[in-house]
């Protein structure tokens, strides 16, 4: 091989290396929390700490059933319209409210789950929250659901690190992630 | 008798479920200096692969893992 084909090649590479160092994914985890469902949010909160404690950025999206989570039982808001409150009033206000993706007999066994959680010394997922927050967990809620579902920003609780958004915000921090989840 | 290993900072994780054992830990081994060891007692039988997986990942190193009953006893030197 000629010396001239050898540099056009390194040269090739080096803009390839280049591109590929920029463009590379962070050590983060990026999660879509769809899901309203206790033990399916309690996994992505388990998970999200995990991740932390790994020495990972990590993002949590809350979209669809998953927005109400993060409401806060102790916020009463005025002036909605008919549906609003409607959707107010059927979904869960804060994650002391949820209920489990399966065996919910009627809240029965659910009740059930949290008592068996405590004598366990199973975090529940408003504690789960809690530590999530401390450990710098970014979470960034999506205004549409939001705006579907009638809630406004003064119900959400007061986490530290909470934003509103949009599908790029995630798509964003998904496309810089070493890790995607939807759950 | 196996070789004592002096600890720099104790952690009692007994009865913690998963995942408090590893945030915590992640978080006390910042509260010592590189070099220094941890010593974290831990009842949760997940953490046997659970600790060497963030060790690895973390950067830091396991020196010793002890067995007693029920409990599991890591000493955890920071490298990271």
């Amino acid at each position: 091989m000629k010396k001239n084909d050898l540099e056009t090649q390194f040269a090739e590479l080096k803009t390839k290396v280049e591109t590929l160092t920029k463009e590379g994914a962070e050590n983060k985890l990026s999660m879509i929390v769809f899901s309203g469902d206790m033990d399916k949010v309690l996994a992505a909160l388990i998970i999200a700490s995990g991740a932390v404690a790994m020495g990972m950025d990590v993002v949590m999206f809350f979209t669809f059933w998953g927005t109400p989570i993060l409401r806060d039982k102790g916020k009463k808001v005025g002036g909605k319209d008919l549906m609003g409150t409607m959707f107010g009033a059927m979904l869960p206000k804060g994650a002391c409210n949820l209920k489990l993706s399966k065996m919910n007999m009627g809240g029965m066994g659910t009740a059930m789950m949290k008592s068996l959680m405590k004598k366990k010394n199973v975090a529940s997922v408003e504690e789960m929250l809690a530590v999530a927050g401390e450990l710098g967990v970014r979470i960034y809620v999506c205004e549409m659901s939001m705006d579907l579902m009638g809630f406004t920003r003064e119900e959400m609780i007061a986490y530290p690190n909470m934003e509103f958004c949009g599908v790029a915000k995630f798509l964003e921090e998904a496309k810089s992630s070493k890790i995607q989840l939807f759950i | 008798m196996s070789e004592k290993i002096k600890a720099d900072k104790v952690m009692d994780l007994k009865g913690l479920p998963c995942p408090m054992p590893v945030v915590k830990v992640s978080k006390g081994i910042k509260e010592i200096e590189v070099g220094q060891v941890i010593e974290a007692q831990t009842t949760d039988p997940g953490a046997l692969t659970d600790f060497p997986a963030w060790a690895r990942t973390s950067g830091n190193e396991i020196v010793k893992t002890d067995q007693d009953g029920k409990v599991i006893t890591f000493f955890i030197k920071r490298n990271a």
